[in-house]
């Protein structure tokens, strides 16, 4: 692997930082205000998680017309597009169970720590728990079609 | 008249905080993302840094793709919890007011060395369980609320709109029903 510029990480931690200062002042680190939203009680999150994608969504339309590639990897402005298949339904629907159930994400999980939440730890720990089994599980059921799985 | 004042009660119903903070804070996540994809072109999501850490421990070809970009999400990881902390330390404090802040009344604060701090009432049950669903899921779904919510959404991907059409359906139908089994908080 190539030497990274000096500032990739401290401009991915500058980044880090806005991103959790958002999610805490939004209250989205919250578990009770989602369940609230979900609940049809409070119907402002959406705002943060769409606010969000159209300041994203203004930049990854623009940078691609304005540079070719980024200053510290080298690498060219795409958008995030993946593949569509059965896995994007079938994890949606066992997240969206998650989430309805316990009101936390994992971003907002992360930032939920930071506002003081330590019984968000539980959270996290079911995080890790829950992706180092489907990890486990798929790393073993792949291994024959390994070659056949592609990007996702 | 009387009309626009029945529908300025409805609206104040639906958004009992108003919508100030929401789409503050939604801006500063956004503000978040873009400052990395502006140095990087990388459009980062929460959820992988699940998986990538997990490479450090353990030697499953399914966490061992992500060694190039677990210290990278590792420092992201840190910002995210650490950008929480700002925010506690200043406006949850009351150290920074703003009239865009609505402080609500969910959850316990406590205070820790002069800094307000904020836990929830949620269950640990459902945390914990609920946190597990959300590891497998959002790891098979090729994403979470920031990578297909935030990035998946912005770049107008259609896997993504899926992918959040999806997972807000299910969460919405899950909460209603934990929530008429008498589940609370």
């Amino acid at each position: 692997m190539a030497e990274r510029h000096p500032l990739f990480k401290p401009l991915v931690f500058v980044g880090g930082l806005l991103f959790g200062f958002g999610l805490g002042f939004s209250h989205m680190a919250r578990p009770e205000v989602v369940v609230n939203f979900l609940l049809f009680e409070d119907l402002g999150l959406p705002f943060v998680m769409f606010g969000a994608a159209i300041v994203s969504g203004i930049a990854f339309a623009l940078l691609p017309r304005i540079r070719d590639a980024a200053p510290l990897t080298g690498d060219p402005y795409e958008r995030r597009l993946k593949p569509f298949d059965r896995n994007v339904l079938v994890g949606g629907a066992v997240f969206g169970v998650g989430w309805g159930l316990s009101g936390i994400c994992p971003g907002a999980a992360y930032a939920s720590l930071g506002v003081g939440n330590v019984t968000i730890l539980w959270a996290l720990g079911g995080m890790f728990l829950g992706a180092y089994a489907q990890g486990y599980w798929r790393s073993r059921s792949r291994a024959p079609e390994a070659a056949a799985a592609g990007a996702d | 008249m009387a009309t626009s004042l029945v529908l300025l009660q409805a609206v104040a119903e639906l958004f009992p905080n108003g919508i100030s903070r929401y789409a503050v804070g939604g801006l500063l996540v956004g503000l978040g993302t873009v400052v990395i994809y502006v140095g990087t072109g990388i459009p980062a999501g929460a959820s992988t840094f699940l998986e990538s850490t997990l490479s450090y421990v353990s030697d499953q070809s399914r966490f061992q793709r992500y060694v190039a970009s677990r210290d990278w999400r590792v420092v992201f990881t840190a910002g995210i919890v650490l950008g929480g902390l700002a925010f506690a330390a200043t406006v949850q404090s009351g150290v920074v007011t703003t009239s865009l802040y609505e402080p609500g009344t969910t959850g316990t604060l406590y205070e820790v060395a002069g800094v307000t701090l904020w836990s929830t009432d949620v269950q640990p049950w459902r945390l914990f369980l609920g946190g597990i669903l959300v590891g497998i899921g959002t790891r098979i779904g090729k994403g979470c609320t920031s990578g297909h919510g935030v990035c998946g959404v912005g770049s107008a991907s259609k896997t993504s709109l899926v992918g959040v059409a999806t997972f807000l359906t299910v969460a919405i139908g899950t909460a209603q029903v934990v929530a008429a089994l008498g589940v609370s908080p």
